[in-house]
């Protein structure tokens, strides 16, 4: 094909790509959104393998990376589904950091000249080190959350000027990179190398809760690796898509932190809720609580008129939307309004929840956004918050409290509150939850799971 | 126009109103798929497969062919795994779909 040709057909695959996610704005729409998107990758795939050698030994690899994903794909369980786009990620990045090591050494299979001017070496080093980054920030966020490795925040003294100093010496071997005459493969490497020993620095300090922003973050950078490299190759697809999904993944990131209420740069800074414990016991005097059984809770959901249910990570860590979904099933059959309330951080990514819920066939029109039901909780009979913990903490609207002015679902509001939860223990947030404390409280304790199916059999 | 326009000019103009096209696009989508937005981006970063097809490509075979079609492996895993699993994520909620109507 000629270059104009391919030029086209990039163009129409972009368009398939701005469909794609265009048909995601519903639910009716998103599979074919999704069909879309599949087009518009074959035509860039199969437009590119006209203009590159070497097609058997491309298809071999097309072939063994896609039957993993198709495997990965079919296998993963709806729980893990931000482990396995935090690894995903990752493979992004890895594959921007070959690639631009591969233009630096032959420069003229990707129509650049042998000698590569300093414009391009520019647009190389952008897209070597947010590739890198990408790659050892998504690997640690993908230990965290698969439980591979501890979700607490990982802090060490001047850690902040370990970075800062990291990322001077960084850009110093990317300008000793630009000004060399000939390919100087020392300061590249030692480039990439400090890039992926700084994507590994910057996510080790976030903490668990703050995985929805971190995930929505590497999204993000993934794309812009992507058009970097695609900066680099003068590649107007690879930029055309990897701005879309860099944009995507910026936008989510925006919406994750203004539900928690936390301005981005400390989210990125790190060390949220490594005081955790400390601040729930430091309140001294011992505030009384009330308890009961699942068949308690059962009796009094059995005998309203409403019910919500708010689930939040625990639902997801013991597998409970099964139960859930029969324990709403229940009560939908006794006359019991049964909705759920999601709040947008609720989970380890954003509409986690969702998708949980729906893998159960929990039915979407009951399943509604924060800013839908939240005038609704007042005149709700009982509210069941499930595993969830600060996207409920009244504490929101109190001045001086670490997470005042964040939106939560106001729970606090209806006419009796029942909270299952494993123990007492603090949120991510580190704070005691006085919404436990109301006398229209009454706490479950016990794995969400069990709880929910002792309910279902006391219905 | 007067003389050539520099391609990185023209890039950067490509740049830019993707961003925008992204970002209007972006926030039309339903917070209850954003699980799914991320799959679907997921694979649709997976182009990278473009760039790592071009370094795959070359006739000459040295070991940058190797990095590349490394590449080939790593893209493709994205690309399909992203894809797929978007759509099985999407056909849960097709399932409610039939149910409640």
């Amino acid at each position: 094909m000629s270059a104009n040709s391919v030029a086209f057909a990039y163009l129409i695959a972009s368009v398939f790509f701005i469909l794609a996610l265009k048909g995601l704005s519903s639910p009716l729409t998103a599979r074919r959104g999704n069909l879309f998107g599949m087009v518009g990758m074959a035509i860039a795939v199969a437009t590119t393998l006209t203009v590159t050698r070497n097609w058997a030994l491309i298809l071999v690899c097309i072939a063994i990376g896609g039957t993993i994903g198709a495997m990965v794909a079919r296998r993963v369980q709806m729980t893990a589904m931000p482990e396995l786009v935090a690894f995903m990620h990752s493979l992004v990045g890895l594959a921007a950091v070959f690639i631009a090591i591969a233009a630096v050494n032959n420069p003229a299979s990707f129509g650049l000249p042998a000698v590569l001017p300093m414009g391009s070496k520019l647009e190389l080093f952008l897209g070597t080190f947010i590739g890198a980054m990408t790659w050892s920030g998504s690997v640690i966020a993908f230990l965290k959350l698969s439980g591979r490795m501890s979700g607490a925040p990982v802090t060490f003294g001047g850690q902040h000027m370990v970075n800062l100093i990291l990322a001077v010496v960084m850009v110093g071997f990317g300008l000793w990179f630009f000004f060399s005459e000939t390919t100087n493969w020392t300061a590249f490497v030692a480039m990439t190398a400090i890039a992926f020993v700084l994507g590994f620095l910057i996510i080790i300090p976030i903490g668990g809760a703050d995985m929805p922003v971190v995930i929505s973050m590497l999204n993000s950078y993934s794309g812009w690796a992507a058009a970097g490299i695609g900066f680099s190759l003068g590649n107007p697809m690879l930029i055309i898509a990897g701005s879309l999904v860099g944009s995507s993944g910026a936008i989510l990131s925006y919406i994750m932190c203004k539900a928690m209420n936390r301005p981005f740069l400390s989210v990125i800074l790190g060390g949220f809720g490594s005081e955790g414990g400390t601040a729930a016991a430091s309140d001294g005097a011992q505030k009384t609580y009330r308890s009961g059984s699942a068949d308690d809770a059962a009796f009094l959901m059995g005998n309203a008129d409403s019910v919500i249910i708010v689930p939040g990570y625990g639902l997801a860590v013991a597998r409970a939307q099964h139960s859930v979904k029969e324990l709403a099933e229940k009560l939908h059959s006794k006359g019991v309004n049964v909705r759920f309330a999601i709040h947008p951080v609720a989970g380890r990514m954003p509409g986690h929840m969702n998708v949980l819920l729906a893998e159960a066939e929990i039915p979407y029109e009951q399943v509604l956004e924060m800013d839908e039901i939240n005038s609704d909780f007042s005149n709700t009979d009982v509210v069941l918050v499930l595993g969830a913990n600060d996207v409920v903490n009244p504490a929101a609207n109190v001045p001086g409290s670490p997470i005042y002015g964040m939106p939560i679902l106001e729970a606090h509001k209806a006419r009796t509150v029942m909270v299952v939860k494993r123990s007492m223990a603090a949120g991510y947030a580190g704070l005691d939850n006085d919404l436990f404390y109301m006398d229209k409280t009454m706490m479950v304790f016990g794995d969400a799971k069990k709880v929910v199916e002792d309910m279902v059999k006391a219905l | 126009m007067i003389g050539e326009v520099d391609p990185t000019i023209i890039n950067l103009t490509v740049f830019v109103l993707a961003v925008f096209v992204g970002y209007h696009v972006v926030w039309n989508v339903t917070p209850a798929l954003h699980t799914p937005l991320m799959s679907v981006t997921n694979a649709i970063s997976g182009i990278i497969l473009v760039g790592a097809m071009l370094a795959a490509g070359p006739a000459e075979t040295d070991w940058g062919v190797w990095l590349g079609a490394v590449a080939v492996t790593l893209a493709a895993i994205n690309v399909f795994g992203g894809f797929l699993v978007t759509q099985r994520m999407l056909e849960m909620f097709r399932k409610k779909e039939k149910k409640g109507s």
